[in-house]
């Protein structure tokens, strides 16, 4: 080392001569998530790493290089788009026409009113009905959403969160409809809630009644479909309101430290329900930092698991995570060009070793994607895993100097933040005082200005400009939707029992009173017809909503 | 143009959660010597309303990324008119496709601003356009 340090110390000044002559293209270079990047990285950046310590072997503790021991030489990741919109029988088109194409699960992604608990016909729904996702109002929307897809043959992942028990509920019984038992399902509910308050925005309930929410669908998942991902524990959104990448790792994990305290305060086992606890990481632009990332991320968890909560099964310190390629990355202008943004961030999330993950379609900056789009997006995914030799070998970048260094400081960085969060009591408290929320509008709101001074070149957009028509063919949602989705309802509750319903949204309203597990009493609703509107509104009057303060 | 300070109501009309746009947009606007009001999310357009008379502002921006803006923007013209609301510059943003726009502006919607727009265009939109 002394003799490298010699070495390098002579290039550096050989270097700096010429520098005289010919300047570097930039006084400093920043990383995608603002860190600093240096010329060069050598074995003395990563002299304090120990490999088998730090670094290890794929599938055992700590899990940098990966959760499997063969990762995709066994089996490739799971590739997932994310798609619904309109009405059921529209979606169950779209997911019929991707598993035709080779998706191998489904990601269903619901409009905004049923995200917070809203029917179609409630008054703040107009205008929302099936634009951002598919509109379900009760279990009938849901036995036509998944018509014809047998549930024991696919993994469904739904992003639904303050009301996800209802929707989990709403999925056992389709399950039950076809014959298939809560114990064959496979798939995960996001059910995230403090992320929501943080970033994404569709809350309903104060904290507290959403954490019991939350761990009581740990419990009874754990006992009655237990194949099932009861949280996705999500910086996706975290790091689409503007983060770093440190911060992404930082904010999501002190959220899943909360969750496990939250559970086990509840009573539960940690080994009983951490093996069911599943991430979800956005894959940015910065190839390399994002790979650096995701290892940061799987050691650091697996520390906090073994260290902090004395977990002991494997399972519940690897972490295991999806992954969406970066929606804020894409442009509006030249949008094809997104299509190769994507691919970088398909390549980082696989030599990341991700479990499953959904690339963007080019024109998702402008509207929800055509089918044609889909297609390429998906292609993608495909050509990266077949044709580009990144999945035949374990964490191929593992041992790069920079790629080291780069985990290494991700995960110092993290842990300072966690450090804060934990002194400032967690990180539930840190949301209320508005901590978290502050850091992530600051680091947007840099780099919405390094883009504006031109440090940060966007392709097309500050940059390589061309005169461009207005794009054509764009995926509209017929405002139509609303109307059926309406009387769908006027129809369904002139249909059921209602007598039945009404004693069973009784039941409800009590046991929300009581610290008896829900999800048994949100079942029997939802079997019943009971909408989803109704079902959230029983919870708002009992748990009351949450209200975000405004913040710059 | 006077010399006094320019005030300005951004807000978030919906159920949309995406405030990075609007956020961005409102601080930029205040580091330019505006006085910013930010709604928060989840605002009907009669809390927009209230709001943008009882802070008496010169400017409202609103923020939709769900696609619900061809619903809900016209509402909060329209409401403005009823209260004889005249001279609010009213400006809107977010993923809004081009053929979108005729219709805006012609419910009093004078500007719309999708992604990739710089805060310095909004700025400088907003000191060339006041109405009062």
């Amino acid at each position: 080392m002394a003799d490298l340090r010699e070495q390098f110390a002579a290039w550096s000044a050989k270097v700096q001569k010429g520098l005289e002559k010919h300047k570097e293209r930039k006084e400093v270079f920043l990383s995608g998530g603002g860190a600093e990047v240096k010329r060069l990285y050598t074995p003395e950046d990563i002299a304090g790493i120990d490999y088998l310590t730090d670094i290890g072997f794929p599938g055992q503790y700590p899990y940098t290089r990966g959760v499997q021991t063969t990762m995709y030489r066994g089996r490739l990741w799971t590739m997932r788009q994310y798609a619904g919109f309109a009405t059921a029988e529209e979606s169950n088109k779209r997911y019929k026409f991707l598993i035709e194409q080779g998706s191998k699960g489904l990601s269903v992604a619901f409009d905004l009113p049923t995200q917070i608990g809203y029917d179609s016909d409630h008054h703040l729904s107009e205008g929302e009905v099936g634009k951002v996702g598919v509109a379900i109002d009760s279990l009938k929307d849901m036995e036509t959403l998944f018509d014809g897809i047998p549930l024991d043959k696919v993994s469904t992942s739904m992003t639904i969160n303050a009301p996800a028990a209802v929707l989990l509920a709403m999925y056992i019984a389709v399950a039950e409809k076809q014959g298939v038992t809560p114990d064959q399902l496979r798939g995960t509910i996001q059910n995230d809630i403090l992320k929501e308050y943080i970033a994404r925005g569709t809350y309903i309930f104060p904290p507290s009644p959403s954490m019991r929410l939350i761990t009581n669908v740990f419990e009874y998942c754990s006992k009655e479909v237990p194949q099932w991902n009861t949280i996705s524990i999500s910086g996706y959104h975290i790091r689409e309101a503007g983060s770093s990448a440190v911060q992404e790792v930082a904010f999501t994990l002190a959220n899943g430290i909360a969750y496990v305290e939250a559970a086990i305060a509840a009573g539960l086992e940690v080994d009983d329900f951490a093996p069911r606890l599943s991430f979800f990481f956005n894959s940015h632009n910065d190839l390399l930092e994002e790979v650096a990332k995701f290892r940061a991320a799987r050691k650091l968890w697996a520390e906090i698991m073994r260290d902090r909560f004395g977990a002991k099964n494997p399972k519940s310190q690897a972490l295991k995570f999806h992954t969406q390629t970066a929606g804020c990355t894409l442009t509006a202008q030249q949008p094809d060009n997104n299509i190769v943004r994507v691919t970088i961030q398909t390549l980082a999330a696989v030599m990341g070793g991700t479990q499953s993950l959904h690339t963007n379609s080019r024109d998702e900056a402008l509207a929800l994607p055509t089918e044609e789009s889909v297609r390429i997006a998906l292609r993608t995914q495909q050509i990266v895993a077949y044709e580009s030799g990144v999945a035949d070998t374990v964490d191929p970048l593992a041992g790069s100097y920079y790629v080291e260094s780069l985990t290494a400081q991700i995960i110092e960085g993290a842990k300072a933040y966690i450090e804060r969060i934990d002194q400032l009591g967690g990180a539930p408290k840190a949301i209320e005082r508005g901590y978290i929320q502050q850091e992530i509008m600051d680091s947007a709101y840099h780099y919405q200005k390094s883009i504006e001074s031109k440090e940060r070149i966007v392709v097309g957009v500050n940059q390589f400009q061309i005169e461009e028509e207005p794009p054509k063919g764009l995926l509209r949602v017929d405002p139509a939707v609303e109307v059926m989705q309406k009387s769908k309802i006027a129809e369904l509750k002139a249909q059921r029992d209602s007598q039945k319903v009404a004693e069973l949204l009784k039941a409800l309203r009590e046991a929300c009173n009581s610290d008896e597990n829900l999800m048994p009493y949100i079942l029997e609703a939802v079997r019943a017809y009971a909408t989803l509107g109704e079902i959230c509104q029983v919870m708002r009057d009992e748990f009351g909503e949450y209200v975000a303060a405004a913040m710059l | 143009m006077s010399d006094r300070t320019i005030r300005v109501l951004i807000a978030k009309p919906g159920l949309d959660g995406h405030d990075r746009g609007a956020k961005v947009i409102a601080r930029a606007l205040r580091d330019a010597g505006m006085e910013v009001i930010y709604t928060g999310l989840r605002q009907t357009p009669e809390q927009i309303v209230a709001a943008a008379v009882q802070e008496d502002v010169d400017v409202l921006g609103m923020s939709i990324l769900s696609g619900a803006h061809n619903t809900l923007f016209p509402k909060v013209t329209a409401l403005l008119k009823e209260q004889g609301v005249d001279d609010v510059l009213v400006f809107g943003g977010g993923v809004i496709p081009d053929e979108d726009i005729p219709f805006l502006k012609g419910h009093g919607i004078e500007a719309i601003f999708t992604p990739g727009t710089s805060t310095e265009d909004v700025i400088a939109y907003i000191q060339n356009n006041l109405k009062r």
